[in-house]
């Protein structure tokens, strides 16, 4: 199943957010979505995800997603919308409940998300009990359990410290690499971008435009290699070269508003 | 080139550098409320027993303790109580059951939240004892309008917290919901509801205050028994001791009713 952004446009009020954004996710794909802060990265993966209807253009699927999947679009959140009165193994089965499983079907489903995210020792705590890390391993447990076909990850790790970041990067390598899944994944650090993704989608600051769409020329595998960091660094300065001059705009205009 | 001429002799002694954060925490100690309060019920007992107080105007605990104690063995005391709870019960139940509603109703529809907030807005001020005449004249002389008017003072302070609980679910836990797909009615249960509990409780505290309120203003005005009718006529017998009996009990049933709501609070709210 492929995801494409068709002429995608948006306004909130006056202010032009998104301008003519096209692009296509194919199956299995990884995209990164890049660009200076106030871009509309993250109002882009909203409308993709149909949480946010754009001002004109579509989000489109095309193809059948997998059969077992339940939700073939699902969100990864920033700040990992947990529910801070359900345990961790509750949170996970939330997305479940309003299915046509049945009770041993849905807890098969949150045994195998919880095991494949290390939390099945913690299934019985609440949210407030764990660290940021581990509650975006249940954010992430919760995603896998409706078995998607594409993550859209809305800066999944910027609440976090760079350890924690480091060792949830190297979750998502693993889970990409043997999921079959796609991902549209918005975030402003570059190296998560180079490190992830197939391809890097850079936007323009306000209102973002695609001014450049950048393929990254590894597989994930390769990329944990130590010959690969020189590569993997060179991509990462082009992509900041093509933002930094409107990163510097874009802060002035955010500190002058 | 700096002058240092000026600059005092180097210092080798250390010193500690002084604590300056204290303060500002305050924790009450466990025992700390009882002891005041008993020492001022023994200062109360001690002016009493000395003579130093009129007892008319103001009667000694332990006169107050025995009255209480001639009450209850009398049964006048659970005859008074069970009227004034049933009213308080009934009127408590049908406000809140009401209230929870049009608060849910206003949270979740635009529709009912453009007309219920500008009734709300308009009928909350009321004093809702001043309503007391009208309802007896359209319910009658029984219970009802003291039924009625414990209700309408629940279901406005009700609808009120529920709608403002309602308005702070965290918006990214609906969105969340509704990115899997999650139907109407098991977001209003799964994430509105838990979500404006605390809210809910925290409005459960002020209507529990506001129905014992009604419920002796209401029986003051016009009831042969309650707490209420009770309480005014003992003030009009002057019998001091026995009106202070009254209010001992009100205290005691008020702080019975907090008690409750903070178990309930503990129970359905561990998680926060």
């Amino acid at each position: 199943m492929d995801l494409i952004a068709n002429h995608i446009f948006h306004r909130f009020g006056d202010l032009a957010v998104l301008d003519d954004v096209s692009f296509t996710v194919s199956a299995g794909e990884v995209v990164a979505i890049v660009g200076p802060s106030g871009c509309g990265k993250s109002t882009l993966l909203s409308i993709l995800g149909g949480l946010l209807q754009p001002t004109s253009g579509a989000p489109e699927l095309r193809g059948t997603p997998p059969v077992d999947s339940l939700n073939p679009l699902t969100f990864v959140f920033q700040d990992f919308a947990l529910l801070p009165w359900a345990t961790v193994e509750e949170n996970v089965e939330f997305p479940l409940l309003h299915t046509q499983l049945s009770a041993a079907q849905r807890r098969a489903l949150v045994e195998d998300a919880l095991r494949r995210t290390g939390l099945t020792d913690f299934r019985k705590t609440y949210p407030k009990q764990l660290s940021g890390g581990m509650r975006q391993r249940v954010g992430i447990s919760r995603a896998l359990a409706v078995k998607p076909a594409i993550l859209l990850m809305d800066e999944p790790l910027s609440a976090l410290d760079s350890q924690t970041r480091e060792l949830l990067m190297e979750d998502f390598v693993r889970l990409l690499a043997d999921g079959g899944m796609g991902a549209v994944y918005v975030t402003h650090n570059l190296e998560e971008a180079a490190r992830l993704a197939d391809r890097i989608v850079v936007l323009s600051r306000r209102p973002g435009r695609i001014r450049e769409v950048v393929a990254v020329p590894m597989t994930r595998a390769e990329r944990g290699e130590i010959a690969a960091r020189e590569k993997l660094l060179a991509l990462q300065n082009q992509i900041w070269s093509l933002i930094r001059n409107e990163a510097i705009d874009a802060e002035r205009e955010v500190q002058h508003a | 080139m700096l002058d240092r001429a000026g600059t005092p002799a180097k210092d080798d002694t250390t010193r500690r550098v002084r604590f300056r954060g204290a303060g500002f925490v305050p924790a009450s100690s466990r025992f700390g409320g009882w002891i005041a309060l008993a020492l001022v019920i023994a200062i109360w007992q001690a002016a009493g027993s000395a003579g130093l107080v009129n007892p008319l105007f103001l009667p000694a605990p332990s006169a107050i303790v025995h009255a209480i104690y001639e009450l209850a063995i009398s049964g006048a005391l659970w005859q008074h109580l069970s009227a004034s709870i049933l009213r308080i019960g009934v009127g408590w139940v049908l406000g809140t059951t009401a209230g929870v509603a049009v608060g849910f109703a206003i949270g979740l529809s635009r529709l009912a939240r453009s007309v219920g907030i500008t009734f709300i807005s308009a009928l909350f001020p009321i004093p809702k004892i001043a309503l007391l005449p009208l309802l007896i004249l359209w319910l009658g002389i029984g219970e009802e309008p003291k039924i009625a008017t414990i209700a309408l003072g629940v279901f406005f302070s009700t609808a009120i917290s529920v709608y403002s609980g309602v308005d702070a679910v965290p918006r990214n836990l609906i969105r969340m919901a509704q990115s899997f797909n999650v139907p109407f009615a098991t977001i209003v249960r799964k994430v509105v509801w838990p979500g404006a509990l605390p809210a809910i409780l925290a409005g459960f505290r002020i209507t529990a205050s506001v129905a014992l309120l009604l419920v002796v203003s209401a029986e003051m005005i016009g009831a042969q028994y309650g707490i209420g009718a009770f309480v005014l006529q003992a003030g009009n017998l002057m019998q001091t001791d026995q009106l202070l009996a009254g209010v001992v009990i009100l205290s005691v049933f008020g702080l019975v009713v907090g008690r409750v709501i903070n178990l309930l609070e503990i129970k359905l709210l561990h998680w926060r």
